[in-house]
C-alpha cells in the first residue's frame, strides 16, 4: 500500500499519467459513442473532458498539473490546423467555383453568431465584460482568446465558450442542417466551420471529405473575418 | 513521412514568426494552412505521403481538443454564476450561425444543391 501511495507521488507529478490519462478518455469516449451508434449525446471530446475532470476531480489535481503532461496532445493542434490545406487543395476546384457564395455565406452566418451571442447576455443584462467574452465564440481558440482581450474581455473564459460552442455545433448541427433540409455537403461544412471552427470541421472531417474542406475553409474565413471586422464593429456599439 | 511532417512543421513555424514579426490579427497555424495550401499549388498535387500524414493527423483531430476542454475547471465559479444566460447565449449563437450560413449558401449556390 505504502509503495502504491509512492508511486502515485512519482506518477502524479510526470507527464506520463495525465498523457496517458487524455488518451485512456478519449479512447473510453469514442468506444462509448460508437456503441451508441453516433448518437450526438455522446461527442466523444465532451465525454473525454468530462472523464478527465471527474479523475482530476477525483485526485485533487490542478490545471496546470494535468496540462503538463496533455500539453503534447494541445501541440499538436497546430500542425493538424497546417495540415488541412490538403483536404482544402483536393475540393479546390469547388471552392473556386463558388468563392463569391462562399465569402457572402460566412460573413453574413459570422455576424449572426456575434450579433445573436452578444444580444443575449445583453437582454439578460450580463454587463459588458461578459459580452466582450463571448462575442468572439465561434472563433477558433486561440484567435477568439486574442480578440476577447482586445474587446476587455476575459480571454480564458473565451477558451471554455469556445469549446462548448464547438461540442455544440458538433453535436446538433447535422440535426439542425437536417432539420432546414440542406443537404449539399459544401453549404453543411460551411455552415459548421463557421459556427463550430475546429472541433466542427474535426467531425465534418468524419462524416464527409468535401464537408470538411470547406469546413475548415470556414474556420480559417471566420477567423480571419472576426479578427478584422469585429473589434472595428464593437467600437460602434460599446 | 518524416520529411513531410518536417514541411507542416516548417509551414507552422514560418506562419508563427510571420504573424509575430507583422502582428497579423490570425494564428500562426491558419497562416501555415496557406503557406501550405500555396506549396500544393505551386507542386499540383498532393504526394502520396503527405496525403497520409495529414490524413493520419486530421483523422484524430477530435482528440487534440480534450487538454483546452478540460481548462472549464478553471471556470467553475464564473460558469456557474451566470450559467443560465451563458448557455442560452452559445446554443442559439451556434444554432443561428449553422443556419444562417447554410441557407445563405444554398440560396447564393441555386441549382448546385446537388447530393
Amino acid at each position: 500500500m505504502n509503495n502504491l501511495a509512492q508511486t502515485w507521488v512519482y506518477l502524479s507529478a510526470s507527464p506520463l499519467f495525465h498523457l496517458t490519462l487524455t488518451l485512456a478518455a478519449f479512447q473510453a469516449a469514442s468506444l462509448l459513442f460508437e456503441k451508441g451508434r453516433r448518437n450526438p449525446l455522446l461527442n466523444p471530446v465532451l465525454g473525454a473532458v468530462g472523464l478527465v475532470v471527474a479523475v482530476l476531480a477525483a485526485t485533487g489535481t490542478d490545471y496546470a498539473t494535468y496540462f503538463e503532461g496533455a500539453q503534447f496532445v494541445h501541440f499538436l493542434l497546430g500542425p493538424a490546423t497546417v495540415a488541412l490545406a490538403i483536404p482544402l487543395y483536393r475540393q479546390w476546384h469547388h471552392v473556386r467555383a463558388s468563392w463569391l457564395a462562399i465569402g457572402a455565406s460566412l460573413l453574413t452566418g459570422s455576424l449572426a453568431a456575434v450579433a445573436s451571442a452578444v444580444a443575449v447576455l445583453w437582454l439578460a443584462d450580463s454587463g459588458t465584460t461578459l459580452m466582450a467574452t463571448i462575442a468572439p465564440k465561434s472563433v477558433t481558440a486561440p484567435v477568439a482568446m486574442g480578440i476577447a482581450e482586445e474587446l476587455g474581455g476575459l480571454p480564458s473564459l473565451t477558451a471554455v465558450l469556445v469549446i462548448v460552442s464547438g461540442i455544440f455545433g458538433a453535436m446538433f448541427g447535422p440535426l439542425l442542417l437536417n432539420l432546414i433540409g440542406v443537404k449539399d455537403w459544401r453549404a453543411r461544412g460551411l455552415a459548421i466551420g463557421t459556427a463550430s471552427h475546429g472541433i466542427g470541421t474535426a467531425r465534418a472531417l468524419q462524416v464527409n471529405e468535401t464537408a470538411g474542406a470547406f469546413s475548415g475553409l470556414a474556420m480559417g474565413l471566420n477567423a480571419m473575418a472576426t479578427a478584422l471586422l469585429l473589434p472595428l464593429l464593437w467600437g460602434l456599439f460599446f | 513521412m518524416i520529411g513531410y511532417l518536417t514541411l507542416i512543421l516548417s509551414c507552422q513555424l514560418a506562419g508563427e514568426v510571420v504573424v509575430g514579426a507583422l502582428g497579423l490579427p490570425v494564428p500562426g497555424p491558419v497562416l501555415g494552412m496557406a503557406l501550405l495550401f500555396g506549396f500544393l499549388l505551386l507542386r499540383g498535387h498532393v504526394p502520396d505521403a503527405l496525403g497520409a500524414t495529414a490524413d493520419g493527423l486530421l483523422r484524430n483531430m477530435s482528440l487534440l481538443f480534450v487538454p483546452a476542454g478540460t481548462g472549464v475547471i478553471m471556470h467553475v465559479a464564473l460558469l456557474s454564476e451566470a450559467l443560465v444566460p451563458l448557455s442560452l447565449a452559445v446554443a442559439i449563437s451556434t444554432s443561428a450561425a449553422i443556419v444562417v450560413t447554410a441557407l445563405m449558401m444554398r440560396l447564393l449556390s441555386k441549382g448546385a444543391d446537388r447530393e
